[in-house]
């Protein structure tokens, strides 16, 4: 500041330089605060992305150093290798009809517990609780109870006169099996959906109602504009929890084969007929089961890309997930 | 602009230090076999045995290691996966293990060509260990890839037919099958339909029926599945192709495919008290000698008798022979104590003593020569059946590949598709099968 005041010449080549030192040490500040994200974005998102893109054109067993094979992994998975796309359509199929079903219906419980004069908590607490059941042990119990021989629900359905179909053992049927899994352990959503329902104003019910708006007007001009960041939040995290879709399909296909995969018995991918094979699994048998780690990075990459693709295309429909975005 | 530029350097100088990082953790850790094996030290054993009765068998032998070699100490790990096995060979470090033992034999190529286990060679060559006069020349096949012996058999296990002698008798059946049509025969006269389901089946042929894969009846038909050069044989392979008319035959014998599937889905765990052997359901079954011991362990009332499984007719003079597997044991390539993992390697895989006292406490195929010919072997005679399939000159087993068992799955799913139905055209789904096992395996290296 001293030497700003020493004469003309100084004053017109000193302030430049302190304004550009008083830049540098705010970004340096800014930099500090901001350096406990920068250290966990760059360790757990940056690098992991791209190591994955670098090992993706690598022959990499995790032994030994990753060798340059160009686009051979890229080339391999999506023409040589058949399970590929028929997880890719597994995935998809499971991501559209999945995720619609579980906002749906996870939506209509939470009105319904909303709307209940009594017995709401026991309603709501009936919900919740299977989402709180291990994964591993829930979706064990679901292939016993649709077990197509011994199951006691084709039991019912034999006694009722009605189709018994081959669940988990068919493939017509194994991923809307899967899907009954997915929507019995919708309280996630449910508690949510309550949350968000309730912050909508009374007034603006009553006012529409005034206006002549019946339940159908009220709910689509006055609790869907309300809850549509929520709405979006639970798409976005269903299309991501979806696209992670592991350990599900595959305990289901294991104990619904019976196949247990010891010398000379594979275990069989996606079982029945590969149609609960998923993204994932793939990702699994191959970088950690068959030492093959460039190939699966080339689905892990899949998988990013279409997550992030599905997440942008929701987003921009649904207007962010903040109201006002 | 000087936003945009500094935003590249930024970009720039995370690449630098991604790079850095990845060839970094790529450089991995390898040990060596420079390690005193008279020092003092305590090794890190991982296996996969996890019932009681098998933990104690393990902990004796490894007890009686310890008395020998006073100065290593094994400390042991039970209930190990290969797929923890992976990780911990590619983690290296202090806790990861020295010494490694998986169930299956399919993985030993990738543990051969990655070198995630040390080769074995010059340990045996050190401690005056002539392979070829201490193994059985099935279990030395299935330890090794392209001359390297990564691994060594840790017992062995064969596989023959288990019968139910009273539906025997109840059917008028006086001696168990000797060729594939006798067989094909008994299994018929054995099925008791019960609506559109079964009363009581005469066997399980659908390829998840449990041991009833292709490469295990494939062994009775002496299919090939690679030539000398590592490319597929299997489209060109006879008996691989008769194997697989043979079992869509009986498929279609017993009832076909959708009902005897169906009938599949009411049988309980295969390593469990419900296995459909063991209750009853089926009248014969392909397994392996551990099936013995669970029968006498368990409180099933089925009187069986074991017996080598059919061969085809053509091949009726090999009939004794079967598949063949067994353990296998290593030495992780990240161990720094490796001369005194080579000790206690060489005392389970070649100790004459703890193999036969191992093989008799968990009812598995003693591994080495010496161990097959001891008197100390349990005598019980369905032991000695599968004792001497293993021994058959003509059993095999399937063989390893850099991509582990791949190949067999490939194979799975061809035998998926021909039993249903869904594909009626053998000799193209193999062609097509040869062709993406060979994909698969230039994939791999």
């Amino acid at each position: 500041m001293t030497q700003a005041v020493t004469g003309t010449r100084g004053r017109s080549v000193q302030r430049p330089r302190t304004r550009a030192a008083r830049r540098r040490r705010d970004r340096l500040r800014n930099l500090g605060f901001l350096s406990p994200w920068l250290a966990g974005t760059g360790l757990f998102f940056l690098y992991p992305l791209l190591a994955t893109g670098y090992f993706s054109f690598t022959h990499y067993d995790g032994f030994t150093t990753p060798r340059w094979t160009g686009l051979r992994n890229w080339v391999f998975v999506t023409h040589d290798y058949p399970f590929f796309w028929p997880a890719m359509r597994n995935t998809l199929w499971l991501v559209l009809v999945v995720v619609t079903l579980r906002v749906v219906f996870g939506l209509a419980v939470a009105m319904l517990v909303l709307r209940l004069k009594r017995g709401g908590g026991l309603v709501r607490t009936l919900y919740y609780a299977p989402y709180l059941a291990p994964p591993v042990a829930a979706t064990i119990a679901f292939v016993f109870l649709l077990n197509p021989g011994t199951g006691p629900v084709n039991v019912v359905l034999g006694h009722l006169g009605l189709p018994q179909p081959g669940w988990f053992n068919d493939p017509t049927w194994s991923k809307p099996s899967l899907t009954l899994l997915a929507l019995w352990g919708v309280g996630d959503l449910m508690v949510i959906f309550m949350a968000s329902l309730l912050n909508v104003p009374r007034e603006q019910y009553e006012a529409a109602s005034l206006d002549g708006a019946g339940a159908l007007g009220r709910f689509r001009f006055v609790t869907v504009p309300h809850i549509r960041p929520i709405l979006v939040f639970a798409a976005i995290t269903g299309v991501i929890e979806t696209m992670q879709y592991y350990t599900q399909p595959l305990i289901a296909g294991q104990v619904a084969s019976g196949q247990i995969g010891g010398s000379g018995q594979q275990t069989e991918p996606g079982y029945p007929d590969g149609s609960t094979l998923t993204l994932p699994q793939l990702v699994y048998n191959l970088g950690f089961q068959r030492f093959d780690i460039g190939a699966a990075c080339v689905i892990a990459l899949v998988l990013f890309a279409f997550s992030m693709l599905f997440a942008a295309v929701l987003l921009r429909r649904g207007t962010g997930l903040l109201g006002e975005d | 602009m000087s936003a945009a530029r500094h935003h590249r350097r930024l970009a720039a100088a995370s690449a630098a230090v991604v790079l850095a990082l990845t060839a970094s953790a790529c450089t991995g850790s390898s040990g060596g076999a420079s390690d005193d094996p008279n020092a003092k030290t305590t090794i890190t054993f991982w296996h996969g045995w996890s019932a009681p009765s098998e933990i104690k068998a393990i902990d004796e032998n490894i007890k009686a290691f310890e008395k020998k070699h006073s100065n290593i100490t094994v400390k042991a790990v039970s209930n190990i996966t290969d797929d923890k096995i992976n990780q911990a060979l590619r983690a290296g470090g202090p806790k990861a293990p020295d010494v490694v033992s998986s169930f299956t034999t399919d993985n030993v190529g990738e543990f051969c060509t990655s070198g995630a286990f040390v080769d074995l060679a010059p340990f045996m060559k050190k401690s005056g260990i002539d392979p070829a006069q201490t193994f059985p020349s099935a279990q030395l096949d299935y330890t090794q890839f392209e001359g390297n012996q990564c691994s060594l058999p840790l017992l062995s296990d064969a596989y023959g037919l288990y019968y139910n002698k009273k539906m025997f008798a109840a059917a008028g059946i006086s001696a168990p099958p000797k060729t594939l049509s006798e067989f094909d025969a008994d299994a018929v006269k054995l099925t008791k339909s019960s609506g559109d389901s079964y009363a009581q089946l005469g066997f399980m042929p659908d390829y998840h029926g449990y041991e009833s894969t292709i490469t295990h009846f494939a062994s009775q038909f002496d299919a090939t599945y690679f030539d000398d050069n590592g490319k597929s044989t299997v489209a060109d392979d006879p008996g691989l192709t008769a194997a697989y008319v043979w079992q869509k035959g009986l498929v279609d014998k017993l009832g076909g495919y959708r009902k005897l599937e169906k009938y599949r889905t009411t049988f309980g765990d295969e390593f469990g008290d419900k296995n459909p052997f063991m209750t009853g359901q089926v009248a014969m079954a392909i397994d392996g000698e551990w099936r013995g011991g669970m029968i006498d362990a368990s409180s099933s009332p089925v009187d069986y008798g074991v017996a080598p499984f059919p061969v085809p007719d053509d091949r009726a003079a090999e009939y004794g022979k079967g598949y063949t597997s067994g353990t296998i044991v290593g030495i992780a390539h990240t161990s720094q104590k490796q001369n005194a993992a080579w000790e206690f390697v060489k005392f389970l895989t070649t100790d004459t003593d703890a193999v036969v006292s191992f093989s008799n406490a968990i009812h598995n195929v003693p591994s080495t020569k010496a161990a097959l010919a001891s008197d100390k072997v349990d005598p019980n005679p369905a032991f000695q059946t599968f004792l001497k399939i293993a021994q058959n000159p003509h059993s095999s087993t399937t063989p390893a590949s850099p991509n582990g068992g791949a190949y067999q799955l490939t194979l799975q799913n061809v035998g998926y598709a021909y039993e249903s139905g869904k594909n009626t055209d053998l000799s193209g789904a193999l062609e097509k099968a040869a062709k993406q096992i060979d994909t698969d395996v230039a994939q791999a290296q």
